[in-house]
């Protein structure tokens, strides 16, 4: 028996004024997998998960979330998923035990919160109130409330944004744990290496549209030019290369990446740099990266931010 | 899906605990209410806190009454004295009528020495002072008990040295009500609009901003609900910063309230009310900016206008006009009548109007106010 997607979402459209904010995108997510959506400021991608999430309406196309309309359904479905709102934010004054006891109420359910909050690793904090923790505990409490209902999908807009390393590692964790637990997760970053740790598969959006979609390795594999020649130069390399050769060279800032279509490039690429007579060092040969392909997708000024390692 | 009274509470409990530990909403829910009692009262109230004044009409025209009067002074003359408690003797002309006199100054307390006093006096024989007062009065027992001692002081130093001036007691309960009287209802309805009215806009606009609707709208919980756990709150801060100002009143400015179950029902329907309107204003403002300056513009007319600090009787026409299309009127107003005069008929108008408005601004609060967006 075929699996039912867990996210179907096809020819999905939503305009605010004049910005196509999304245009028309297509995706489905199985059940269990997580699934990142990653791409610039501005690229759509809240605006995609929160029509998910049944928050904002969209103009056309569908998008069902187990089996169900978002907008439409409410409770129906509000009941099966679990989300953190980009920003998460709470009263100030609740501690995370007492808002999880809350939102279980609310949910009509009975809540362990210190065992909520022990899953998300943050037990140690579960007296201080909300105002007084830290970026990371913050987004772990809206993790924990995502948490309360048992949701089959949990819908993450942009986990870790804004966090330090060691509390972007501890969310993660989270999402890795949710994973284990057999439930389908929707991520949205603009961190590369987010999506590259956590994503069984990664959509690339820009501009409302997706520009690629695969796993990683499929991503690389497809939207990369392959092998590239990285050595570092000044100009005059840079036009010795291009002048003397064929070779699709680009350059600046002392570093020149040469593309590779196949291997008697790179010969040829040698060769021409040992003649050119130019200075040159640190000469590497390696396979396009997500990053490369992002950068060559998206555009050098799509704001991409790097992961702070 | 239906209402739930669980959901409710649950929402109520935790905006509650979130209330009492700002300090901005302990402050306004308690502290608030009594500088604001304190300040106006001690403005309007004239000088010393507690000082009460009496008023004496001498017909006699002998000697005993001058020192019958000298005796007053010097017991208890603090007229001059800027603080502290104490009875101001203050002489009226013999010509006068002297009930009539005492309404006119919003007096209960006054003494009338007879015109035979002197001669009876030295003649031996029995005369009686009258002493006006009010018998619900603190003050008044303080003059009664303070003319008790002169009327004995003279009898054992009076002719015979017999029980020879008495006291004829007269009940005067003034018609005419004193500010503090009018400042209590007032300053009640001033908590009950500025304390849900600013915390709901500010509400609207900060919840919007951290996407808390966004998180409640993926909850079970309704509008309904979330609006009416506020509402509760409001009237329980209204119904303490009722206590706390009606305490403050009655023990340091000796207003005079008259409690009964109307007063309950306007601490119901004021911050019903004004806990809708500040929903629905911050809802139909599409920026925080907006939200405040139409809750201020909103805010501040209802302020100074519906009598919150002044009688609207005493303003000018056309401002009494103003106010009688202002909201808070008639919560001050209503109050006004069940608190002072016991006027429940004029209060029932005053319930129907607040009710009515309440009703529909409530429902065009949960009507425009949204969760999510289209």
């Amino acid at each position: 028996m075929a699996q039912v997607p867990a996210i179907e979402v096809s020819g999905l459209k939503k305009k605010y004024g004049d910005i196509q904010a999304v245009d028309g995108t297509s995706f489905s997510v199985d059940e269990g997998e997580v699934f990142s959506l990653l791409g610039p400021n501005g690229a759509g991608k809240t605006t995609t998960i929160e029509i998910l999430e049944g928050l904002r309406n969209k103009d056309s196309g569908t998008a069902k979330v187990l089996g169900l309309d978002p907008w439409e359904s409410g409770y129906e479905l509000h009941k099966r998923i679990g989300v953190i709102p980009q920003g998460f934010k709470f009263l100030d004054y609740p501690t995370p035990r007492e808002a999880l006891s809350y939102y279980g109420a609310l949910f009509g359910r009975k809540v362990d919160p210190d065992e909520l909050l022990r899953r998300v690793i943050l037990d140690d904090a579960s007296n201080v109130w909300f105002q007084n923790l830290s970026g990371g505990q913050k987004q772990k409490l809206g993790m924990a409330l995502s948490l309360v209902n048992d949701p089959q999908v949990v819908f993450l807009d942009e986990p870790t944004t804004g966090l330090d390393p060691q509390a972007r590692r501890a969310v993660w964790e989270v999402v890795r744990k949710l994973k284990d637990e057999g439930r389908t997760v929707m991520l949205t970053t603009h961190y590369l290496e987010e999506a590259e740790e956590l994503a069984d598969r990664v959509a690339i959006m820009k501009h409302g549209k997706i520009v690629a979609m695969g796993t990683t390795a499929e991503i690389e594999s497809k939207f990369g030019s392959g092998q590239r020649m990285v050595v570092k130069g000044g100009d005059d390399l840079l036009k010795y290369l291009r002048e003397s050769t064929r070779l699709h060279a680009e350059g600046g800032a002392g570093s020149i990446t040469i593309f590779l279509r196949d291997k008697s490039d790179a010969m040829v690429a040698l060769g021409a740099i040992e003649e050119s007579g130019a200075a040159w060092e640190d000469l590497t040969v390696r396979r396009d990266s997500l990053e490369d392909v992002f950068l060559k997708l998206v555009g050098e000024g799509g704001s991409i931010e790097k992961g702070v390692e | 899906m239906g209402f739930s009274l669980s959901r409710m509470v649950s929402d109520l409990k935790i905006y509650g605990k979130s209330s009492l530990r700002s300090r901005e909403g302990f402050f306004f829910t308690l502290v608030f209410p009594i500088i604001l009692i304190l300040l106006f009262g001690a403005i309007f109230s004239g000088g010393g806190a507690s000082q009460s004044t009496v008023y004496v009409q001498n017909h006699d025209t002998g000697p005993v009454g001058a020192t019958f009067i000298s005796a007053l002074n010097s017991t208890s003359n603090y007229c001059s004295t800027s603080s502290g408690a104490g009875l101001c003797m203050r002489p009226v002309p013999a010509d006068l009528n002297f009930s009539q006199y005492l309404s006119s100054k919003s007096a209960s307390d006054g003494i009338i020495i007879p015109a035979n006093f002197s001669l009876a006096f030295e003649s031996g024989q029995k005369v009686n002072v009258t002493v006006f007062g009010n018998p619900s009065s603190t003050a008044s027992a303080v003059v009664s008990g303070i003319v008790a001692e002169v009327v004995n002081g003279f009898n054992l130093h009076g002719a015979t040295g017999v029980h020879q001036v008495g006291i004829t007691p007269r009940t005067a309960v003034s018609s005419n009500y004193k500010y503090i009287d009018f400042l209590v209802p007032g300053l009640v309805g001033f908590a009950a609009l500025t304390s849900p009215m600013f915390a709901m806009v500010n509400i609207s606009s900060t919840y919007r901003r951290d996407k808390v609707f966004k998180l409640l709208s993926l909850t079970p919980l309704t509008k309904t609900e979330w609006l009416l756990s506020k509402i509760i709150w409001y009237v329980g801060t209204t119904a303490v910063s009722f206590m706390l100002m009606a305490a403050v009143g009655v023990y340091a400015f000796g207003a005079h309230i008259a409690l009964n179950w109307g007063i309950g029902i306007f601490l119901v329907l004021g911050p019903f009310f004004f806990v809708s309107l500040g929903m629905l204003v911050g809802s139909v403002s599409n920026t925080p900016e907006a939200a405040s300056v139409v809750g201020n513009l909103v805010t501040f007319p209802m302020m100074f206008l519906s009598g919150t600090f002044f009688p609207v009787s005493s303003m000018p026409k056309y401002l009494q006009g103003i106010a009688h299309v202002l909201p808070l009127y008639y919560m001050i107003d209503g109050l006004n009548e069940v608190m002072i005069y016991g006027n429940f008929g004029a209060a029932y108008f005053d319930m129907a109007v607040l009710l009515g408005i309440s009703v529909v601004v409530f429902a065009l609060a949960v009507r425009f106010f949204r969760w999510r967006e289209d």
